[in-house]
């Protein structure tokens, strides 16, 4: 077995990924996890804590859960966990979740 | 460091520990705290956080009594502990529920909360509360609950941040406070006691409380105490924060002041194993669930098991020993209830103060000599 064939086949360098975050359209690398995406987009905060503290990711490996944002519709998905695809709807949250899901409005 | 001789020494630095040595501090007393060491059973870093009166002691008057002037006790604790550090231990005493699925269990809780009503009069109040009844009350209670009984005495604080400010109100009022130090060993000695730390370091103290938790059986019985405690093990789950406040307390579901809600209430015969199962774990979500559906989309962040420090009965010890009498034995169950009475009530007992409570029947004579076998 050849040792390529144990990883994933790397993207086309150039295909991207349309999707929205708070409604606004962003374009993605294909492949590339969703905390990776918002990172390349801006470097702005991607949530609030429950304190109102801004936060984006850190670690990028899953440990930290500070990359924590609103995945088509479910709230606190790690970002540095979930890869980007097309029509993703993203949104930031700004303090904890709310019991019946979705995050809380500014 | 760990030497020299101190007035009294506290073997255990849990929540019973540090309440019981900041009641001798404030009497007047020279305290040195002795802390086990990180890895050692420690109940205080697993609690629930519960301040709960509802049917405790229905079948033994003085622990109902007890709890109830704990209970009591506890707005005037958390203030004292606020003005001393600083630090707010979140205590919400706006009353809590028992659900039940069982109608059988139901009816059996109900009948113990109606001895304990028999017990503490117009001390004591509850309410037995039908399904139907309840969702009209509460909407959103799942179709699978039963009853509940309600108690309007019943609250709950936050219990990791009440270790940390009983630590900060006992080095604040002037005790020491040693950690890694795990007694070993102890010995009476020429009107004193001599204690010695797992690193081999020797103190000696002229008296002592043992306050040990599950480490209290390893050294009772060189004191002369009959008292022996074993570990009843409690499973928890936490979930992810939520902006809103659940519209209950109970003593199994708890949201906590920083927006996560905290499941408990398991009881299992595992000894010293704190572990948690997949099977108990998924139980006590299931629990969750049936008594609040709006739960079953919220995830779980973290799960732990922690061990209770459970005597022979399960009622607290306040033992005095017979062969050195200047060596007391505190352990219970409920130390994040009873603290109140441990930093005031508890410390006159122990001083042998004219004014102090009569501790009598929670004495150790109660348990049969074979049961320190
Ligand atoms: S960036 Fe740390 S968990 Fe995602």
């Amino acid at each position: 077995m050849k040792i390529a064939s144990r990883f994933l086949t790397p993207p086309e360098p150039a295909a991207t990924i349309q999707l929205t975050l708070d409604g606004e359209p962003v374009t993605a690398r294909a492949g590339d996890t969703v905390a990776a995406a918002l990172l390349a987009h801006s470097g702005d905060a991607s949530r609030l804590t429950a304190r109102g503290a801004p936060r984006t990711a850190f670690c990028m490996m899953g440990v930290c859960f500070d990359c924590l944002v609103e995945v088509d519709g479910r709230p606190n998905c790690q970002g540095c966990m979930v890869q980007v695809r097309d029509g993703m709807v993203l949104r930031r949250q700004r303090g904890p979740r709310k019991l019946m899901g979705g995050a809380q409005d500014a | 460091m760990a030497s020299g001789t101190s007035d009294i020494a506290i073997i255990g630095g849990g929540v019973v520990g540090l309440s019981t040595a900041l009641g001798l501090l404030r009497s007047g007393r020279q305290v040195t705290v002795f802390d086990g060491a990180d890895m050692d059973l420690r109940a205080s870093q697993g609690n629930f956080g519960l301040v709960w009166l509802q049917g405790k002691g229905a079948d033994f008057a003085p622990y109902a009594e007890w709890t109830r002037d704990a209970v009591a006790a506890w707005p005037d604790f958390a203030g004292g502990l606020k003005d001393l550090t600083g630090t707010d231990v979140a205590l919400d005493q706006s009353g809590g529920f028992e659900f039940f699925t069982d109608s059988e269990e139901f009816s059996d809780f109900a009948a113990a909360l109606g001895r304990q009503q028999a017990v503490l009069g117009n001390r004591f109040s509850h309410e037995i509360v039908s399904g139907d009844d309840l969702r009209r009350s509460h909407p959103g209670i799942g179709p699978d609950v039963v009853g509940a009984s309600f108690c309007p005495l019943d609250g709950h604080v936050n219990p990791l941040r009440l270790l940390q400010v009983l630590r900060c109100a006992v080095l604040g009022a002037g005790g020491r406070l040693v950690t890694d130090a795990h007694v070993v060993d102890v010995q009476a000695s020429g009107g004193g006691f001599d204690l010695t730390l797992r690193d081999a370091t020797r103190v000696t103290a002229e008296r002592i409380v043992l306050c040990a938790g599950l480490g209290t059986s390893a050294l009772a019985g060189k004191l002369g105490f009959r008292t022996r405690v074993r570990p009843q093990r409690g499973e928890l789950l936490i979930t992810e924060k939520l902006a809103e406040r659940l519209p209950f307390l109970s003593s199994t579901i708890r949201q906590v002041d920083e927006g996560g809600v905290q499941i408990g209430g398991t009881k299992a015969d595992a000894g010293p194993d704190d572990s948690e199962t997949l099977e108990v774990m998924a139980g006590l979500a299931r629990h969750a669930v049936q008594v609040f559906p709006a739960l079953a989309d919220v995830r779980v962040v973290r799960a732990w098991g922690a061990l209770r420090v459970m005597s022979p009965d399960g009622y607290p010890v306040y033992a005095r020993s017979r062969l050195h009498p200047d060596a007391h034995l505190v352990t219970c169950h409920s130390g994040v209830t009873l603290a109140p009475l441990h930093a005031t009530a508890l410390a006159d007992w122990i001083n042998g103060s004219v004014d102090a409570p009569n501790l009598e029947a929670f004495d150790e004579n109660r348990f049969a000599l074979s049961d320190a076998a």
